[in-house]
This record gives C-alpha cells, structure tokens and sequence, in this order.
C-alpha cells in the first residue's frame, strides 16, 4: 500500500470539518476522491500532508507513519501536492518555479528532470523565463503539477487538476496524467467532474460533508446512479 | 560648488551603512513577516564588536578582520535570538513580534554599557583609507569614497545571490507564500535561520563600517531604526533596491536638510516620506500589500458591555481607590496619581490598537503634545490651570490629526513604523527646537494651582479623569461608532461593501486615541511640574504597548489592569535596579512568549471555562462554509 488513512479527523478552530476518514492508495493507482464543493477534498489533502494542524488519525505513506511530521518532512518523503489554487510563485519564472520544487534522486520513484517534464507540458519548455503570473490558468496548472513532480514524488495528490480549465487544456491534462502512471507514479486525484475521473482513475471514493460515503471502482461508481446523483452535483 | 559636491559625497557615504542596515531588515521581513526592531541593536552590537577586535589587533588584517569577524560574531548571535525566541512566535500577530524584538533592543541596550561602559568610545581609522582626497580645494576622507564604492557592490552581490543561487530562489519562493514552499518539501526552519543570519550578517556589518567613522555609543541603536524604518517605507518593504535608493535619498536629505533648516533638518525627511506614502503608500519599489489575512483571534470570547454587577464592581474599585489619600503618605499618592494617568494613556492606545486594530508604535508622541501644549499655555500664555487642562490637549488633537492622516493609509507593520517614524520626529523638533521648547533642558515650573496642589487633591483629580476618560472610552466602543470601527477592524472589505468610509473612521479613532493621550500627558506635566522631550520618547510608547498587551490586547478593558500592574512594577524595579532596561526587555520578552492573552485575558478565559457554554449557533454555518 502506498498511502492508508485512517480515522481522520480535522477541525478549523472550532469547527469539526473531518469525520473519521480513511482511503488507500495502492502502488501505482490512481484514486479518485470524488465530491462537491466543500465537500472536504481539500481539507482532506491538506491534512495529510499537515498543513491542517488541527487533525487527529493514522497516515501510513510507504509504511511509516507520518503523521507527527512535519509538512516538509513528509513531503520529502517522496508525497507530492498540487494545491487547487496552484499557488504559483508568481514573481519566479518557470524554471525557478520548478528549482524550489527540485528534490534528490528517490530510489523506487520516478525520476523527473526539467527535459522530461517539458515534452510531458511542451508549453512549459517554450516559456522558461517567463514570470510565473505572467502565464494563462492552463499554464500555471501545467507548472503546478511540474513543479512536484520536480520533487520525484512516488505519489501525488492532485486536488481539482480540470478546475476552470478549456476543455483543450483538459485533454492535455489527460494525456499527462495518464503519462504519470504510465511512469509509476501513483496519484489521489479530487474532482467534481466524474467524466475526467472516469478517463484517469481505477477507483473512487466519494466524500459528502466531511465522511466518506461511498469506496468502490468506477465501474461499481457506474452501477450506483442512485449514489451518483444524491452526492455528486452534475 | 564644490562644498555643494563634497556634502553631496557626504551624504552617498552615510547611505552606504543605512543601506546595509535597510535592506538587512527588509530581507527578514520578506520571507519571516517580522520587522525586527533589534535590527537597530546588531548594528550596534556589530559596531562595539568590531571596536574590541580591531583595538585588540593591529594592522590592516586587524582591522579588516575585525571587521567581518565582528560581524560574523553578531551573526551568531543572531541565530541564537531566532532560534530560541523568534522561532516560537512566527505565528503570533505581527504586534507580538515587534514587540519581543524591541524588548530585546533594551536588554542589549543595558548589556552593552554593562560591558562597554556608558562613554563613547573613538575607533581606529581604516588602514589604507587614513587620508583625505582634494577636490577643488574641499577635503574628502578617502574612507567616505570606499564607502561610496561599497553599497553598489554589496547591492550587486545581493543581487546575484537572489537571482543566481538555489537559495535566493527558495528565499524569494517564501517571501511569497511560505507554506507552498514546505508543501514541495523544504524546511522552513533553516531557510528562515539562514536568511535572519545574513540579515543580521548586514546590519553588523553596516555597524563595524561606521567606527572610522563615527563614536561608538549605546543609542546608536535607536538613531539608526528610525532612519530604516523611514528607508523601508520610503523604499517599500521587501526590496532590496528600493532599500538603496531610498537610503541615498534619506541620507542626501540629511546631508542637505541641515544647510537648509539647521535645526530641524528632520522636517524635510517627513515631507518627503509623506509625499512618497500618498503617492506610493507601499513604498517606491514596494508592491501593495494583499489584503493581509487578519491573524485569527487569540479568544473567541464576544466583547459586551458591563453586567450591572460589573458596573458596582468598578464603581466599588474607584471608592476604594478614592480613599488611598486617607492611609498613605504623600510618596504613594504620587505614585497612585502617575499611574491613574497612565491608565488614561494606556487606555487610549487600547482604543487604537484593540477595538481600532491600529497598533501605534509612537503613541507617546499624543502624550507628549499634550503635555507641551499645557506647558505652552500656562508658562507662555499664563492660563489659568482649568483652562489648560482643557486646551493643552488640543496640541494633540491636531499632531493626531496631521499625523493620523497619513498613518491610517497604512496598516499592520507599515503603520506601526510610520507612526514610530512620525513620533520620533515631533521628539527629534521638541529635542532640536530649543528657542520654543527648551530642547533638553525642557520646561520647568507647570505648577498646579492652589486647588489641586496638594498630593491628595491631585490624586483625586487623576483618578476622576481616569475613570471619566474610561467610562467614555468604553461607551464609544459599544456606540454606533465602535462598532463601525470594529468591523473594519476585522473586515475592512465586507465594511466597506455596506458602506462604511473605514479610513475615515480609523482616522476619527486615531484622533479620539491621540486626544486622550494628550489629556494623560496633560496631567503629567502638572504632575511633574516640567515637561522633558521623553514624554515624546519611544519608550514611553513601548511602555503604553506593554501595558496594552499585559492587560490583554482582545479584551474591553484590560489596558486598565495593564497599566496599574506595569507601571507599579517599573516605578518599583527603577528604585531598586540600575539595570531597569535589561530587566523590562527580558519582562517584555517574557509576557510575549508567556502571556500572549495578558493578565485579563487569562482570567476571562479560566472564567469561561469554568462556566457550561451554550454551543454559539455560529459554528454550524462555519462548518458549512469552510473546506
């Protein structure tokens, strides 16, 4: 198992957003976490990699328990994240955008360099000294998701990767994912939009006011138009 | 012409150390978010360190070596100060933060007389650079040429650090969004210990230039961070280039401002700095400040007016007080009536600072206004006491309403510098202007009248304005008013959008604050019977801080508690210490790290927990709103 969570619990302040959350992720597959706005995916992200500090549970990542780490800690660890506001450095240009996320050769985790990263994102190759504020949503979620894989990450969380973007521009994002695993990159990708997770994900899990309502694969998803349409806005 | 010339390579000369400093400060704040007021004290500290080690060791390898050693030694030090102190309170309000590294500031203060003694000390001259350069008949000391050399290198060599190596990137990648940055794995914590080391690194090293230049003494500290803060703003936090124009600019006014007003050269640095912040308030090469996120509330606890019980218990706590004159001698009734104007004083920067959010860094400079005013009425005018009381605070009415103009443009950390800026400038007139005030020597002889002369009288008039002066503060925190005033202190935008004119009531709320603080310093100059430029001092507006703070920022009243706690405290520690200084920092620091909800705040919240709550109904639309 790459990455098991389990009785994940969050609060902002006073208010109890998580409620005993578990997922898996297994070696090389892509899950989806499926949900409407405010549902919980990005806390539920957030948390694992502790930038929720208020957050009880068990999060295994490649067998150790990270859950007392630090967010650096566990990322180094080889768990990448690309936040839903992408969070550009905006006054960085593409390659020094890509330098911060840079990380040392992981052994068992693909390893990405800036040549590779350019024929997976072709746009990014031909700006690299373009400031990154400077660049289109399309681009910028390109660069985001770039910039951890900079990291060699063995698993990536993906929060809303088609959010606000052409359909043109989803395609791309498609084929990159879809490049990712090739590669052997796992990925726990959060999503809205259950025609794109059909195209990338092996399973899913649905996530409605901070509980997890719903695992299964996306065909078992497919035979559930009941659970489709009471939790998932279309 | 030439003089006109050598005054001008004057001035490039003493920019060269200010833009060490400067950028040194601005490179801290971009990436920790703190304004390190001890900045002033490395510098200081960087200056007595390199005394010591080039008076030790002679020679050129002496004195260079001193020098960068000086500052390496400085740089460790500061490491230690980030390690230990500023590591714990990153997330604290940015008040809490200024506020630590300023009682930092006084301990370094006391040490460095402690170690060095109080006289300035005469450093040795740089080897190669002893002569002076003849230029049309004016002498130029060749050091101020290499001086004038250093500051492009130093700007280039910043520049290609931050532009060229893997950690400039990093560093440039956290001042923009920290938290990115640990989410694609890089420890925070050494990049932010790196970056207050070379900061620190800067300053020292601007410190250490100086001693060919300049005395070595123990308020170059303070000198030197009221001419950075006006460097950062003019140049806009953040940036390195702005840092070095704007120190050209600043030191070039200095040089010139004296031929221009001998006396009070300052003047012509605040209209610049005004100009730049109506044009630019984040500053020349600033960029303007995103919304700042408001740092959530230490309590939750909703503010309310006082429960009947709550209005008996304060009346009962003035008669008791009221009957101190029957028991104690004349010595404490003295020190009753200096802390019931205290009280007055620190409840008017609570005004401000908690229900305005407008945290004042020069707060002293309505204090003293007022009292100036009173010694201008009753020894120019010859007014009667009456008369003055009312009036004199005027004078503070109209500094708060020039200064708080330009100060409420601004917010957070800019207006916290700005209005320190500001008072240290109406200190530096009333310290220059000797004709009008008497500069050092102050005014003496602000007598009261007959009717309040004696001890007893006096204290019962202090502690009648005090609880007026109260009671109306807290009637205008639960008027209309109030509340307009704390929705933009919490929500400028949503404020803004049902039509409230927030600058506008923030800059009636800096007058309200600036008036009461005149009434305080109004009284205190009966009190003292003389009026001295430290009633302007920024001492004085850290006290009234620390006393905002002790009492506890989010509470209605704490500033009350605050102030007769801290000022019975200081006026025992200066009867029995030489060393007060020391020991208030190393207090202030304590109350940061220790205290961060003061006294009243901890009692109100061990009060809150003893009672069963009812679940506020707002945590349920919370829940729904947040992700």
């Amino acid at each position: 198992m790459k990455l098991s969570v389990e009785g994940l619990n969050s609060y902002y302040g006073p208010a109890h957003i998580l409620f005993d959350v578990a997922l898996d992720v297994g070696d090389g597959e892509v899950v989806a976490l499926l949900g409407r706005n405010g549902a919980g995916k990005s806390t539920t992200f957030r948390s694992i990699i502790g930038l929720v500090e208020q957050r009880t549970g068990r999060i295994v990542f490649e067998g150790s328990d990270v859950s007392d780490q630090p967010t650096h800690a566990i990322v180094s660890r080889g768990l990448g994240y690309v936040p839903e506001e992408r969070r550009i450095f905006t006054d960085l240009t593409v390659d020094e955008n890509l330098e911060v996320g840079r990380q040392p050769v992981r052994p068992g985790a693909p390893h990405w360099t800036r040549e590779k990263l350019f024929s997976l994102f072709p746009n990014l190759g031909e700006m690299r000294g373009r400031a990154g504020g400077s660049m289109s949503g399309g681009e910028q979620q390109m660069l985001t998701i770039a910039r951890s894989l900079m990291g060699n990450p063995s698993l990536v969380l993906l929060d809303e990767p088609s959010e606000g973007l052409a359909p043109k521009i989803v395609e791309q994002m498609v084929d990159a994912i879809l490049t990712m695993k090739e590669a052997g990159v796992s990925m726990l990708v959060s999503e809205q939009n259950l025609h794109f997770a059909r195209l990338i994900c092996d399973r899913a899990y649905i996530i409605e006011r901070g509980r997890i309502c719903f695992s299964g694969t996306m065909r078992e998803l497919d035979e559930r138009p009941d659970i489709r349409d009471a939790h998932l806005a279309l | 012409m030439a003089f006109y010339v050598v005054q001008f390579l004057t001035g490039l000369a003493s920019a060269a150390s200010l833009f060490l400093v400067a950028s040194g400060l601005s490179i801290i704040f971009g990436v920790t978010r703190i304004v390190n007021f001890a900045h002033g004290a490395f510098y200081m500290l960087g200056a007595y360190v390199a005394f010591t080690l080039t008076e030790r060791f002679s020679g050129a390898i002496g004195f260079w070596g001193g020098v960068v050693a000086a500052a390496l030694i400085v740089a460790a030090l500061g490491v230690l100060v980030e390690m230990v102190l500023l590591r714990r309170i990153y997330h604290a309000p940015e008040l809490f933060q200024l506020l630590a590294t300023f009682g930092l500031t006084l301990m370094v203060e006391d040490l460095v007389v402690l170690i060095w003694g109080p006289s300035d000390l005469l450093g040795r001259r740089a080897p190669g650079f002893k002569g002076a350069v003849d230029f049309f008949g004016q002498n130029v000391p060749s050091y101020d040429l290499f001086l004038i050399g250093l500051g492009p290198v130093v700007l280039g060599a910043l520049w290609l650090i931050f532009q060229r190596t893997r950690w400039g990137v990093l560093v440039r990648a956290a001042t923009q969004d920290r938290d990115m940055v640990a989410a694609l794995g890089v420890n925070q914590k050494w990049l932010f210990t790196s970056v207050f080391a070379l900061g620190v690194f800067l300053a020292a090293v601007g410190g250490a230039l100086q001693i060919p230049r300049d005395a070595v003494h123990h308020a170059m500290d303070l000198r030197i961070i009221v001419d950075v803060f006006v460097v950062v703003v003019i140049g806009g936090l953040g940036s390195i280039i702005g840092a070095f124009v704007a120190a050209v600019l600043v030191s070039e006014l200095n040089a010139f401002g004296i031929l221009i007003f001998p006396k009070i050269s300052i003047i012509l640095l605040f209209l610049v700095m005004a100009a730049v912040l109506i044009v630019r308030p984040w500053g020349l090469f600033g960029k303007p400040e995103v919304t700042a996120r408001r740092t959530p509330g230490l309590t939750v606890n909703p503010w309310r007016p006082l429960s009947s019980k709550g209005r008996l218990a304060a009346v009962t706590a003035l008669l008791l007080a009221a009957t101190l004159p029957l028991f104690a001698g004349n010595y404490a009734l003295t020190v009753g009536s200096e802390i019931a104007i205290f009280v007055i004083f620190a409840a008017s920067l609570h005004f401000m600072m908690s229900v305005g959010g407008l945290a004042s860094f020069g707060h002293a400079a309505y204090f003293g206004l007022g009292a100036y005013g009173v010694a201008f009425l009753a020894k120019m005018a010859g007014l009667p006491m009456i008369t003055c009381l009312l009036l004199g605070p005027a004078l503070a009415l109209a500094g708060a309403a020039l200064f708080g103009f330009f100060a409420v443009q601004l917010s957070g950390v800019y207006f916290a510098m700005l209005t320190l800026a500001f008072a240290q400038i109406v200190w530096s007139i009333a310290f220059q202007w000797v004709e009008v005030t008497g500069g050092d020597n102050g005014i003496l002889g602000v007598w009261p009248e007959k009717w309040a002369a004696s001890p007893s009288h006096f204290y019962w008039l202090a502690i009648g304005v005090a609880a007026l002066a109260v009671a109306v503060l807290r009637n205008i925190v639960f008027s209309p008013f109030g509340y307009a005033l704390r929705a933009t202190r919490d929500s400028p935008r949503r404020s803004d959008a049902i039509g409230i004119d927030g600058k506008l009531i923030q800059w009636t709320a800096f007058v309200i604050a600036g008036t009461f603080a005149g009434i305080a310093g109004a009284l205190f100059a009966y009190l003292k019977g003389s009026v001295f430029p430290d009633s302007l001092g920024i001492s004085l507006s850290v006290d009234a801080l620390v006393m905002v703070l002790l009492g506890g920022v989010e509470t209605v009243s704490g500033a009350v508690v605050g102030a007769i706690v801290y000022k019975a405290l200081s006026i025992f520690l200066v009867s029995q210490t030489d060393l007060s200084k020391l020991i208030l920092g190393g207090v202030i620091v304590l109350v940061v790290i220790a205290l961060p909800k003061g006294i009243v705040g901890v009692l109100e919240t061990i009060r809150q927990r003893r009672r069963p709550r009812p679940e506020p109904p707002l945590l349920a639309s919370r829940i729904g709103t947040a992700e």
